[in-house]
């Protein structure tokens, strides 16, 4: 194994013999294949530097490359957005490390060889973020290779796989044209990458963002840090906002667009479906820290006369219903009035005949749309509640608040 | 009726949003500014005005200059690339370079907090507690402070902290000082030419503008995810830390050099020193007050150094920092934090330990230290590809690299009295 700041700053010999140039960057072609040093960039002073094919290198050691052809048969180098190269773009930078969930820092590449009919390819295997590489790091050239083996023994090594690797670029065509997908991104938990955005520049947030699918980014942003979320939302078009913020709950979405400057946030809702930003906009005439600012409009009801069966069959049939997000189903009476809530654990436990006046959890309790925030902290905490109603002035449901929203503003208030 | 009532319920909204906003973005710089006023250079500057009188005054404004020019650059940086100065130096410059930084920073670093428990020990004993005491229970106090706390909270208290500065301006009242003659001094330069007063002048530039402030107030703008949008808010703030900064070194310079100067008490040897001084002339007030003031400056800054530096060397190195973490996921950003601490108290607590010359010193490595973080910065804020249409403008470079410049002259000119004429920078100082 080979380590990539060994070989850079190397020399580099032709099939002769003869001196070409130092090695001063190795780039992969990612559209080619992603993990192998396509070609090998030689330094020549003040003449202009050459590009070594893969195909065109004999044999690699730590300090010296030598080619198997001469030096007239090296093209000029001309730059290309679509290489990813491996002394700027890698070392020292910051990428993703999908599987540990974090942001971390890259002291070294290391590199595999691999000999095939007379040439010697390099493939990218891992990153090395650890004590080794920051100890070889500092010591190259300062002291005997032997003496950097022995320190770097005594040192832990802690390296991520290429495959777990996740190049941050912030400029979207040179994203494109590095093939760098966000798919692993997308399969993390949206805290885990609302952490990873946090630690991030504005500018490789705002990357992330573009390129995730609606759904993934609107879970992470409703995750974010709330100024975070502003900042990001207000620099997209507001036809992608809008796209956004429609994936997200009502209350969180009012939350979002509250944040936002009063411009922006009109120009994101014109966006928006006419029924689904008049939900948002209603959310978002009450006042954020009462209990119509922290409720959402999105909560399942029904009649009080129906069965336990009959519940069960008609929530099946619901597909906008989120089966993780529901633990709590409200009843309402003839008149369409609050009249008690249900904890699905109950309705699990209860026989498909009973009905659901009998499954109503007791005391009855509900909020107005403008009663305070701390009023709201209090019935949860005496009532031990998950899911409180909030009702209008006839009565009748106009929003849930639920526990996790609770919790968020709590620790906000710290 | 309904809809004008939600109309103006909302516009009064955006109007307290805004002013929160203000308020929120209000601190890095404020902070950084009034923690530069640390034990050293108070010490510094009641020596300037127990020396000279007002005679120093003059490159008060100047030196708001310098300090505003680079300390928005920082601002500017943090804004634009959202990251630290560590963080650039080690993309921008390689791991060796961030290693020599990192290293140096340290060292020079653990010499600034020696000197501000230095300075707790001399405040604290002219409210006759002794440094056994009151070292290592204020140690433990900044580390549990920081430590305890989250960064939101700590800001607020060191916020609250900053209005104690108000003291020097209450000594400087209680003292009595020919306002017209400061006033006067303020705005005509008077300079001499002695090696006493430019050491003095070295002095004073090179403990006002100290090197780690920059690493720590771009870490602070962007833990406070401060953007592009509320950039203005951020150099409103870096203007107003500036400003209120050199109002403070102003009133300490009034003060000792109303009462010290002019009665001839011209060889003070340190802040506390001017503070027991000031007592018979100025009244026993305005001595507390301005032991209170040396106690708080600090403690202050014993709470942000190590912070700072623990955060650079974490940020340049690659380990998870910040206060926001748990000890188990940033073991050694908390264990740098910690040593800083350990170390810098435990120093002072060698008996006979010469605080005088530790602050004198610490201020000198400060003073070699500084170009090079300045050069560091300058070259990156200019890096077009890291700053886009913001890098500096030919004059925000022309006054930076002079501001470099003169500092590197002056560090010259302390360096060579403190290495050929050891005598004159302790007798000067």
């Amino acid at each position: 194994m080979l380590h990539a700041t060994e070989v850079l700053g190397g020399e580099a010999y032709d099939a002769q013999g003869n001196f070409v140039g130092r090695i001063s960057e190795l780039f992969i072609e990612p559209a080619d294949q992603p993990n192998r040093v396509a070609r090998y960039l030689l330094g020549r002073g003040k003449y202009l530097p050459l590009l070594a094919r893969h195909d065109q290198i004999s044999s690699v050691a730590p300090g010296m490359i030598k080619l198997n052809v001469e030096e007239k048969d090296l093209e000029h180098f001309q730059s290309n957005e679509a290489w990813l190269a491996v002394r700027k773009d890698l070392l020292d930078q910051q990428i993703i490390d999908t599987r540990g969930r974090k942001v971390v820092r890259v002291n070294d590449v290391d590199l595999a060889e691999q000999r095939t009919n007379g040439t010697v390819e390099l493939r990218i295997t891992d990153v090395d973020v650890g004590l080794q590489a920051a100890a070889r790091r500092l010591l190259q050239g300062l002291a005997s290779p032997m003496f950097i083996r022995q320190i770097q023994e005594k040192l832990p090594a802690r390296t991520i796989r290429w495959e777990f690797v996740n190049l941050i670029e912030p400029d979207p065509l040179r994203r494109v044209k590095l093939r760098i997908t966000h798919d692993k991104l997308e399969k993390m938990h949206p805290a885990d990458l609302a952490d990873i955005m946090e630690e991030l520049s504005p500018a490789e947030r705002q990357s992330i963002i573009a390129s995730l699918d609606e759904e993934s980014a609107a879970e992470a942003l409703a995750e974010l840090d709330s100024r975070l979320t502003s900042q990001i939302v207000e620099k997209l078009a507001p036809e992608k906002a809008a796209d956004i913020i429609e994936e997200m709950e009502p209350d969180k979405a009012a939350d979002v667009l509250g944040d936002l400057s009063p411009e922006v946030s009109q120009d994101v809702l014109e966006e928006m479906p006419g029924e689904e930003a008049r939900e948002v906009q209603a959310l978002l005439d009450f006042d954020a820290h009462s209990a119509g600012g922290m409720m959402t409009t999105d909560f399942v009801y029904v009649g009080e006369t129906a069965k336990r069966g009959e519940v069960v069959e008609w929530v099946r049939g619901r597909e906008e219903i989120n089966p993780e997000q529901l633990d709590t189903i409200f009843v309402i009476d003839g008149n369409a009035k609050f009249s008690g809530d249900i904890a699905v654990g109950r309705l699990l436990l209860a026989g498909d005949d009973e009905p659901l006046a009998q499954l109503k959890s007791e005391p009855l309790v509900s909020v107005p749309p403008d009663a305070k925030e701390k009023e709201v902290f209090a019935l949860f905490d005496k009532y031990n509640l998950r899911t409180l109603a909030v009702v209008d002035a006839s009565g009748r449901p106009i929003g849930a608040i639920t526990v996790d929203d609770v919790i968020s503003r709590l620790r906000a208030s710290l | 009726m309904q809809r004008k009532a939600t109309q103006v319920r909302r516009r009064s909204r955006t109007l307290w949003r805004r002013l929160a906003l203000f308020v929120a973005v209000l601190g890095p710089g404020l902070i950084t500014s009034n923690v530069d006023n640390d034990a050293g250079g108070i010490s510094t500057y009641s020596l300037a005005g127990a020396q000279f009188g007002y005679a120093l005054l003059w490159s008060l404004i100047p030196m708001t200059i310098a300090l505003y020019v680079t300390e928005e650059m920082c601002a500017r940086m943090a804004v634009v690339t959202g990251k630290g100065l560590s963080d650039l130096i080690r993309e921008e410059f390689g791991f060796r370079s961030t290693f020599f930084v990192m290293v140096a920073g340290f060292l020079v670093d653990l010499g600034n907090v020696v000197a501000e428990f230095a300075g707790v020990a001399s405040a604290m004993e002219i409210f006759r507690i002794s440094r056994y005491i009151a070292v290592p229970i204020a140690a433990l106090v900044v580390w549990t402070l920081v430590l305890r706390g989250t960064y939101r909270q700590v800001e607020k208290i060191f916020l609250a902290l900053c209005t104690f500065y108000l003291a020097y301006a209450f000594s400087a009242f209680l003292a009595h000082p020919n306002w017209l003659d400061a006033a006067r001094h303020t705005v005509i330069p008077t300079v001499q030419f002695n090696s006493n007063y430019l050491l003095m002048m070295t002095a004073l530039v090179g403990t006002t503008i100290a090197p780690w402030q920059f690493f720590y107030m771009q870490a602070s703008f962007v833990e406070k995810r401060i953007g592009p949008r509320q950039y203005s808010q951020a150099r409103a703030d870096v203007i107003a830390g500036s400003v209120s900064c050199m109002l403070i070194v102003f009133f300490i310079i009034v003060a000792t050099g109303a009462t010290l100067y002019v009665s001839g008490h011209r060889n003070i040897a340190d802040a506390a020193e001017a503070a027991r001084a000031l007592e018979p002339l100025a009244g026993r007030w305005a001595s507390m007050l301005f032991a209170f003031g040396l106690l708080n400056a600090s403690l202050f800054a014993a709470s942000i150094l190590p912070l700072s530096t623990a955060h650079v060397i974490c940020e340049g190195l690659g380990f998870e920092a910040g206060i926001d973490r748990k000890f188990q996921e940033a073991p050694i950003f908390y264990w740098l934090y910690t040593i800083l601490i350990v170390a810098g108290g435990g120093l002072i607590l060698i008996p006979h330990a010469p605080l005088w010359r530790i602050l004198v010193l610490s201020q000198v490595a400060n003073g070699i230290w500084l170009p090079v973080v300045l050069i560091f910065m300058i070259l990156l804020v200019n890096r077009r590809g890291l700053m886009g249409n913001q890098v500096n403008s030919r004059t925000q470079n022309v006054v930076a690299w002079s501001t470099s410049i003169i500092m590197i002259a002056l560090t010259l000119v302390l360096l060579y009295f403190a290495l050929f004429h050891p005598s004159a920078t302790a007798g000067g100082l």
